[in-house]
């Protein structure tokens, strides 16, 4: 019973760090149309953006709570330079965007090593989030309890701005049909920097986050790449409660997998788990319905 | 129309994204065997007419174990330095040529021939992962030349030209073992990442804790670079094993730590022995997650001898105070000294002298006294079991009562008759 729960936990805190880190590539891929090799560097950016302002700030629950807001800054300015620069000429070209933010990531990784040294730099968790709490006997990690509840809150402000405020509105326009977007008056170049900008920033918040379980080098990113791509894909490219669900599936399913097999296996057993889903039904879990002719 | 035909193609483009992100992670582990030299083994170009003899340094100076080899590198600079100081060998300054393994296997090989061939070196000393060491292993028999190996591995290897002067599997993993059993340890749950050298290292366990009574509760083993351990711990504390043994690799060692302390598990309740956390990994796994566990190395900067007091004060003089020495750094300096003293025991530079004369050859090394053994190449070391204190130095808490034959076939064992199959 005690192992049931922490098996339980164990999934869902996979998944709220698949969620995390595949919450803004569902924007920038799902709504954009992009494919941003780069985002893991945008995580691995919020990493050391938690270690710097852990540098200055010595207390480390200050410095963690400082360095959410700042990550998700630094992950979306990142993302808006990357934008600006290289991604507006490419929108209609999804394999050289592919390419290109390959190539980025690349850069991204030199640039950390280069500044912050190849070995793994240690970001404290505060004292607070050290421990576990108890549930029916099993010890549910109070760092992943956090990471749980902040890929929690990021969902809802993402569903909040995506649902409820004018910028949301042009978002989702845009991605309906860009051309009348347009033609109606919303800018879609500006539309187009804000979502990657928050897109991005979202990838700041996840580095900031998986800090607490993980070690902080330059290949950070490298490790969630490929699981955030699985979980936008299978959830059904632009569907923010599709990339939900999947998060949570695979998070639960990965745990059951590893635990009645090994590790190496249960990631096997996922990956054809997959593929075989997406064999039945190609668009994900939801599928985008549009009535756009272009 | 537009959108959804977008929307369709990114589906396999984004399978196209995973298998280069996948390839990027697999070529480290290339096949070295292509690599072979096809020189012929004439006789070598080593110039000894001068006041200076040639030798090569090969370590990964860039990619990812450019992190772990630049102190190799590092360490070996300042050996020469200091033999250079003292008069060189047999009056001949040493003249260091350096080459960038660049972490990748057939790169060792390239470049491990080019030291031989072109730039006709006395010796050659580097290399660091098990698939380097292989793929250099042909280019060092076929051209007759010698190679001084300083890391740890899975032993189960003997070649007339290499010299191994870190531990094999009975001077680290063996001694480990005997020190848990001492202590009462019934049962054991093993951690790794799933590669070679823990595969390898567990099959020895487990055959040691069959023959020994001590019961192996798991053996779970996590992909190279995960950082996911929920599981894994999950099924460690679940065990309820006495002590766990950990032959994790790099930054994996992080994120199973930390999440080994979150759910509880401390070096009081259940210990957990490291076999590849030096000196030099504590600050990057983050000391509060490893404070108290142990490790089984045959040095640590600690150690209080003095030839270590003189190598760890030169070592900081040279290269800064806040730099540490460990295991490998050691057994990379003691390596150049045996080589001096072999060459001055032969009288020559020639391999084959200096391969006849290795036998019995000691030196003074910062861990103690070693002795080449002529027979396998490699040397005698002392286990020691160490724990990690408040400053992330690690102290001695076991010593072996004195240094241990290399056994690198595990021949002496009678348990381990089948495992060398």
């Amino acid at each position: 019973m005690e192992l049931l729960i922490g098996q339980m936990f164990a999934g869902l805190s996979l998944g709220s760090v698949l969620l995390l880190a595949a919450l803004g590539l569902s924007l920038t891929f799902g709504q954009m149309g992009v494919i941003n090799m780069a985002h893991g560097e945008f995580m691995m950016a919020g990493a050391y953006t938690a270690f710097v302002v852990q540098r200055s700030i010595s207390d480390a629950g200050i410095s963690l709570l400082v360095s959410i807001p700042v990550g998700f800054l630094v992950g979306g300015l990142l993302g808006l330079a990357l934008e600006a620069v290289l991604l507006r000429r490419m929108y209609h070209r999804p394999l050289d965007t592919l390419l290109v933010t390959f190539g980025v990531a690349l850069i991204l990784q030199q640039a950390a090593r280069d500044i912050f040294g190849a070995p793994s730099v240690d970001v404290r968790a505060p004292a607070w989030l050290q421990g576990n709490v108890e549930l029916l006997g099993a010890p549910i990690p109070l760092t992943r309890l956090f990471i749980l509840l902040l890929s929690l809150v990021c969902l809802a402000g993402l569903v909040a701005v995506l649902k409820g405020t004018p910028l949301g509105r042009r978002i989702r326009a845009v991605v309906l049909n860009r051309d009348l977007a347009e033609t109606s008056g919303i800018s879609t170049r500006r539309t187009d920097q804000l979502t990657f900008f928050i897109g991005s920033g979202l990838a700041g918040v996840a580095g900031v986050a998986v800090t607490l379980i993980g070690s902080t080098g330059p290949y950070l990113g490298t490790n969630y790449i490929v699981d955030a791509f699985l979980v936008v894909v299978a959830g059904g490219v632009g569907q923010i409660k599709g990339a939900v669900i999947a998060a949570f599936a695979l998070g639960v399913l990965q745990s059951v997998f590893e635990f009645s097999t090994t590790a190496s296996i249960g990631k096997v057993l996922i990956l054809v788990l997959i593929v075989v889903f997406l064999q039945l039904r190609p668009q994900g879990i939801f599928s985008l319905k549009t009535r756009s002719l272009a | 129309m537009r959108v959804s035909v977008t929307k369709r193609a990114l589906i396999p483009l984004a399978a196209a994204a995973m298998a280069t992100a996948l390839a990027g992670c697999g070529s480290q582990i290339s096949d070295p065997a292509s690599a072979n030299s096809t020189a012929s083994s004439g006789s070598s170009c080593v110039d000894t007419s001068g006041s200076s003899v040639k030798v090569g340094f090969i370590n990964s100076l860039s990619g990812t174990m450019a992190i772990s080899e630049n102190t190799v590198f590092d360490s070996l600079s300042l050996a020469a330095e200091e033999i250079n100081a003292a008069g060189g060998v047999m009056g001949k300054q040493l003249q260091v040529i350096s080459e960038d393994g660049a972490s990748e296997p057939t790169k060792f090989a390239e470049r491990a021939g080019k030291l031989i061939q072109q730039d006709c070196t006395a010796a050659v000393f580097g290399g660091w992962t098990s698939s380097s060491r292989k793929a250099m292993l042909p280019v060092f028999e076929a051209n007759d030349a010698l190679l001084f190996y300083p890391v740890q591995y899975e032993g189960l290897e003997a070649s007339k030209n290499i010299f191994y002067t870190g531990a094999t599997t009975n001077q680290q993993i063996i001694p480990a073992l005997d020190y848990l059993a001492e202590q009462g340890t019934k049962s054991i749950f093993l951690v790794g990442s799933d590669y070679v050298f823990p595969r390898t290292a567990n099959k020895i366990i487990q055959a040691y804790a069959k023959a020994h009574g001590m019961e192996v509760l798991g053996e779970e083993y996590a992909p190279l670079g995960s950082t996911e351990f929920s599981t894994i711990v999950n099924k460690v504390r679940d065990s309820k094993a006495d002590a766990v043994f950990n032959t994790l690799n790099g930054d994996s060692n992080v994120a199973f730590f930390r999440q080994y302390k979150s759910v509880g598990l401390t070096a009081a309740s259940m210990p957990v022995v490291s076999v590849s956390i030096a000196e030099e990994e504590v600050p990057g796994v983050g000391l509060e997650n490893v404070e108290g566990q142990l490790t089984a190395w045959d040095y640590y900067q600690t150690l209080d001898t003095p030839a270590n007091k003189k190598f760890v004060a030169a070592f900081k003089a040279k290269f800064g105070a806040d730099r540490v020495t460990s295991d490998p750094m050691e057994a990379a300096y003691t390596s150049l000294f045996l080589w001096k003293a072999m060459v001055e025991k032969a009288g020559s530079f020639e391999v084959d002298k200096v391969q006849a004369a290795a036998g019995g050859v000691t030196f003074e090394a910062p861990e103690g006294t070693v002795t080449v053994d002529g027979e396998n190449n490699h040397i005698t070391k002392t286990p020691r079991i160490g724990k990690i204190n408040s400053e992330g130095l690690i102290e001695t808490v076991w010593s072996s009562p004195k240094a241990v034959e290399p056994d690198p076939f595990l021949a002496s064992y009678d348990w381990a008759k089948d495992l060398a199959k």
